[in-house]
């Protein structure tokens, strides 16, 4: 099986989770890990217990972005009480860069404290260890750097003619552009920019690492085990099997825990060489500077026209920023290769190296700045044509994908539109802004398209059945806070026709058939079509059992049809118990493992989920401040696996567009090449009194062409587009188009300035 | 953050004597101003006197017919107070629209308005600041000071000050009770407790370290209507970008100076039967920008219009 690449038309076939037999796909499932996260006995990386005390290590960080250290004094630090080690570039034992460049985007990270060279703001160049958390940071304080400063580059928009067009991501030329946009009738032409946006996880990043003779444990936060394990191998130079890394529970990833920072590498080094388990843990401060964020990003978009709406050449080039040695681009304009139709189109990635820390993947890394621009772009347009918007868009819907010409798996975009349009009450929306009034406030509504493509990669995962009947899923998958715990047991629990309660889900350890993690919503249909994979895997095996085993009701029978429901085995009207059988059979249990992964013939199609955002803001007419009244989101994203945390990943999506519409953002000091935010309390992500209603709607949907689940990724499908949607609306309240992210009230001032309230705006019932 | 010795206090006047005689010691309080800042090495105390546990929370009528609030009420327990509710509405909406529901029932009336700036270069140990260190000058001056004071600024620093519940205090001409390691007692309005940063921003207040805040004395309620208005990037847990505290006639400012801002030019314009428009304008026409916050100029002018306006309608 693992050899033997599936075709489509195998997942075509019906399956357990497609038969749904006990119900429990898509069911409301409560999280199977949500009684620990409450009662405080998941323990966190930082939180586990050591096997004997462990030691507290803290990052030193640069004080300038570029330039030299000249000289380093560790003399009062090693002499404060409890250090146990300090070490920075001169004195860190060896580290290997990872030959393969494997470990991702992040590498300026290897080797560690490679040389006396600075290349970003709060750049770790040291470490301090002491026996408490509180006298490791006083020592950390101690730590003396001179450095000779360089002036930091870090306006991306004085350099965008030195662009690079990353590998592998060539421009895409469909015809003659610029004759095809001068020819047009209408036309839109803008640029856009978005801010750098941070993470803001709430676990910070942190490992505790300890050594069991040669090997390596460490538990840490990460959305990527197997990956995790290669990078401390390499940059340790041992073995990947004599490195264990678990990851149980994560408190949030949205992409900044795909890559690894240096507490993974430090912790393990200073645990070797201390012979002592060591935490370390980035302060918050740290994580705004020395981990990753997403890059600004400068946005082209141009449209041409005809008066009719359809589209006749479509243009989108972006810019995002990168560090001096990273690969990471933000793929922000990649998604308008497939959106719209239009004969003629040019898209285009560029990479600007700047002075600042790297850059790496949040949530929906692409669409998420992307959609931003272009959904305002067709909302420009929709104004200048006389047109509804979400007729604009239905015009210009392609019949196959327009750049490969692939036909779609499932695209129901037109259909969330439709029906968010019907139930949001769209034909409310006064056509013409500045016209709908609820006391101080100027009402508008706004929607925009979500796109966001669904892979499956390789994944294998093993399945279980003990003598108690206690089926057990073991994959070295991660739980950022997703839900992945509880689809895999719901899954489990569908395959072999258990309960929920008799299903025990073993992740977040490298040591399990490997995954390739959480991210780029890949996660839930990866790590489930294996679990279901190995799911029958067992039940043939267990058929097996059956019918040879004399003292089963099932002896003789023919094992390929057996069916698996209540806990019990069957094969016609004969049955047993699970339990008894195993216990009779194999005592010590049953364990098989299986793989999946993309089908044979499965790149013929084109797969993506889709959904339609819906936004009502009021602006204030006195200050100028936006908040949000109502959001809708109406989806397409295949089959459902659990309706509440589908509707959680969704609806907290949407949540994340209202941070990135009208509060969110950081912005480098050019002189210090450092970003001005660096605690939660001035980087605004939304408070719960900046949401209002919220809906999100999961249409019926079955893409089998997209894995043997039929499902399509969900986690980062609600950012797509949801700030667009509540910019469209802004300007449908007031008039105003914002192209500088977010819509703060200084912008919305600006623009009464020059163009003043309509009387029947201003008014007075403030209040 | 830096190791400091610790000690809770008995009563008002052992506590003034600990930190009097300990050099390097503070006061402190609910702690969510310090402790941020201690752990941030802007603040490095040798010494803590833990005050919050003072029997000085009480909330009681003046026989002036006002109110006395003690100096470790809460947050919460004064916005929620009956009396405050009832007479000081201006009060409970300032503080309210400030921190989050947890900060507030941690925060003190005392440690409140002593609580220091959030200008992001004074949180920023690696840059130059005057406040922070005086003498290195102000990053924010030329750098991103979107949030910077638009009045009673000096070249060398353009912070503004944070309290939202100052601002309702200067507007409703409260004073504050100071008791000083001598045993002494000596009250000031809190219109006077802050200071323009002139040369010296590092010098924030005219409390003296050592002296202890004991009250807040609101005096009688003012006639007419009252309403606290602020402005700000989120809807909430955040810090104004321009707020405007209307107490009867009185009017002051928040977020837009080193101190809250007693609005006494548009208060003597209104007074002559000027329109709030006018009175505003009065009132900003000394008001500087710099290069990102100028338009608190006008923010600030159009709630001060918006909420003068609603009163004069009330009125009528
Ligand atoms: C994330 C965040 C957001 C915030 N947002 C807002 C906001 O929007 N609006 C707002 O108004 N505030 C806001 N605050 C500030 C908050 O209101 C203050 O931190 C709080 O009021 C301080 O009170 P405290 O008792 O905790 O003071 P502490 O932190 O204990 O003390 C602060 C200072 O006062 C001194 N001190 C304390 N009590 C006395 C006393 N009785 N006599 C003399 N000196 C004393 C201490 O020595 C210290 O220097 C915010 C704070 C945070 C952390
Ligand atoms: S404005 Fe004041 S607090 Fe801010 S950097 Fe300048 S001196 Fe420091």
């Amino acid at each position: 099986m693992s050899d033997q690449r599936a075709t489509l038309a195998d997942w075509a076939k019906p399956n357990p989770v497609t038969d749904n037999r006990s119900g429990l796909i898509g069911k409301a499932v409560d999280r199977y890990d949500g009684p620990a996260k409450v009662t405080g006995t998941a323990a966190y990386a930082f939180e586990v217990e050591t096997p004997s005390p462990a030691l507290y290590g803290i990052l030193v960080t640069s004080r300038i972005a570029k330039g030299r250290i000249t000289a380093v004094d560790t003399a009062s630090a090693e002499a404060a009480p409890g250090v146990r080690l300090v070490w920075t570039h001169l004195n860190i034992p060896e580290t290997f860069a990872d030959p393969e460049g494997k470990v991702g985007f992040a590498k300026t990270h290897f080797p560690l404290f490679r040389d006396d060279r600075v290349r970003f703001f709060a750049e770790p160049v040291g470490l301090v260890v002491a026996d408490t958390f509180e006298n490791a940071v006083a020592a950390a304080q101690l730590v003396g750097f001179t450095y000779e400063v360089e002036g930091p580059a870090t306006s991306m928009d004085t350099a965008l003619d030195q662009g690079e067009i990353p590998t592998g991501d060539p421009d895409l030329e469909m015809g003659d552009f610029e004759a095809a946009f001068a020819a047009s009738p209408v036309r839109v032409d803008g640029i856009w920019r978005t801010p750098v946006i941070n993470h803001c996880q709430m676990e910070p990043h942190a490992t505790v690492a300890w050594w069991e003779g040669d090997v390596c444990v460490t538990h840490t936060s990460t959305q990527v085990l197997k990956r995790s394990q290669v990078y401390v191998s390499s940059t340790l130079g041992i073995p990947q099997d004599k490195v264990r890394v678990f990851a149980r529970y994560i408190g949030g990833g949205f992409g900044g825990k795909v890559m690894n920072h240096w507490d993974l590498i430090l912790a393990p080094l200073a645990a070797r060489a201390l012979s002592q388990p060591v935490k370390i843990t980035f302060t918050r401060h740290q994580m705004f500077h020395a981990t990753v964020h997403r890059p600004g990003v400068t946005q082209e978009v141009r449209l041409g026209a005809n008066p009719d709406g359809r589209l006749t050449a479509i243009s989108m080039m972006t810019w995002s920023h990168c560090d001096s040695a990273g690969v990471f681009t933000e793929p922000a304009s990649r998604f308008a290769r497939n959106l719209y139709a239009a004969p003629v189109r040019r898209m285009g990635l560029r990479r600007v190296r700047l002075d600042l820390p790297p850059p790496g993947p949040l949530r929906s890394p692409g669409e998420a700045p992307g959609m931003m621009s272009l959904e305002c772009a067709m909302d420009e347009l929709a104004e200048q044509l006389g047109m509804d918007p979400v007729e604009l868009r239905i015009r210009n819907e392609p019949e196959s994908d327009p750049e490969t010409g692939k036909p779609f798996s499932t695209r129901q975009l037109v259909r969330c539109m439709r029906e968010g349009a019907q139930r949001f009450g769209w034909d409310r929306r006064a056509p013409v802004p500045g016209q709908v009034r609820d006391g101080r406030w100027l009402v508008g509504m706004g929607m925009a398209a979500a796109v966001r493509g669904s892979a499956i990669l390789p994944a294998k995962a093993g399945m279980g059945v003990d003598a108690d009947g206690v089926v057990t899923l073991s994959q070295a998958m991660t739980d950022i806070g997703t839900g992945s715990y509880t689809i895999l047991q719901q899954i489990a629990a569908e395959t072999m026709g258990v309960p929920l309660e008799q299903v025990s889900v073993n992740i977040g350890l490298s040591d399990l058939p490997p995954a390739p993690g959480s991210g780029g919503q890949f996660g839930a249909v990866t790590a489930g079509s294996a679990a279901l994979a190995a799911g029958m895997s067992l039940r043939k095996a267990l058929a097996q059992l059956a019918a040879e085993d004399p003292d089963s009701p099932l002896h003789g029978g023919p094992a390929e049809a057996a069916t698996f429901q209540d806990g019990m085995i069957a094969i016609g009207n004969r049955s047993e118990r699970l339990s008894a059988l195993v216990s009779r059979a194999a005592p010590d249990g049953v364990y098989r493992e299986a793989a999946s992964g993309p089908a044979a013939d499965q790149g013929a199609w084109d797969r993506r989920s889709y959904g339609a955002q819906f936004a009502e803001v009021g602006v204030d007419t006195v200050t100028g401040e936006v908040r949000v009244r109502r959001m809708l989101g109406v989806y397409a994203a295949g089959r459902i696996l659990n309706a509440k945390t589908a509707r959680s990943q969704l609806t907290g999506g949407m949540i994340w567009g209202v941070g990135a519409a009208l509060t969110e953002g950081n912005y480098p000091d050019p002189r210090y090449g450092s970003f001005v935010s660096q605690d939660l309390a001035s980087y605004l992500a939304p408070t719960h009194a900046d949401i209002g209603e919220l809906e999100a709607i999961m249409l019926d949907e079955e893409d089998p062409k997209a894995n043997p689940l039929g499902a399509k990724g969900v986690g980062e499908l609600g950012i797509a587009g949801s700030p667009a949607a509540i910019v469209n609306a802004v300007h449908n309240a007031c008039g105003l188009r914002v192209r500088d992210y977010p819509v703060t009230p200084d912008k919305v001032l600006a623009h009464w300035k020059s163009n003043p309230l309509p009387l029947a705006a201003r008014g007075r019932g403030v209040r | 953050m830096k190791p400091f010795t610790y000690e809770r206090a008995v009563d008002a006047a052992q506590a003034v004597r600990a930190v009097a005689s300990t050099p390097g010691a503070r006061f402190i309080a609910g702690g969510t101003n310090l402790l941020d800042l201690m752990k941030l090495y802007i603040e490095q105390p040798t010494h803590l006197v833990d005050v919050s546990r003072l029997p000085l929370a009480g909330i009681a009528a003046t026989s002036e017919g006002g109110l006395r609030i003690g100096a470790m009420a809460t947050n919460s327990q004064v916005a929620a107070h009956p009396q405050v509710r009832a007479h000081y509405p201006v009060l409970t909406g300032a503080i309210v629209a400030g921190g989050s529901g947890q900060l507030r029932n941690k925060a003190t009336t005392g440690g409140n308005l002593l609580q220091r700036t959030r200008c992001a270069y004074f949180y920023d140990t690696t840059k130059p600041c005057n406040k922070r260190i005086p003498g290195s000058g102000c990053s924010a001056l030329e750098g991103l000071n979107r949030n910077s004071a638009i009045l009673g600024a000096s070249p060398a620093c353009i912070a503004t000050h944070p309290s939202d519940m100052a601002v309702a205090l200067v507007a409703l001409d409260a004073t504050v009770e100071v008791l000083l390691a001598s045993g002494a007692q000596r009250s000031l309005p809190v219109a006077d407790l802050h200071r323009l940063p002139g040369d010296t921003p590092h010098v924030e207040t005219d409390i003296a370290p050592g002296e202890l805040i004991t009250a807040v004395v609101l005096p009688p309620p003012p006639k007419g209507a009252q309403a606290y208005r602020k402005a700000r990037d989120r809807a909430s847990f955040a810090g104004g970008l321009a707020s405007v505290a209307v107490a009867g006639g009185q009017v002051a400012l928040g977020a837009v100076a080193h101190k809250p801002w007693r609005a006494s030019a548009a208060e003597a314009a209104l007074r002559a039967g000027a329109s709030p428009r006018e009175a505003m304008d009065a009132e900003l026409a000394a008001a500087e920008g710099h290069e990102r916050n100028a338009f608190k100029i006008d923010l600030v002018g159009r709630m001060g219009v918006a909420i003068l306006s609603q009163n004069a309608e009330d009125r009528a």
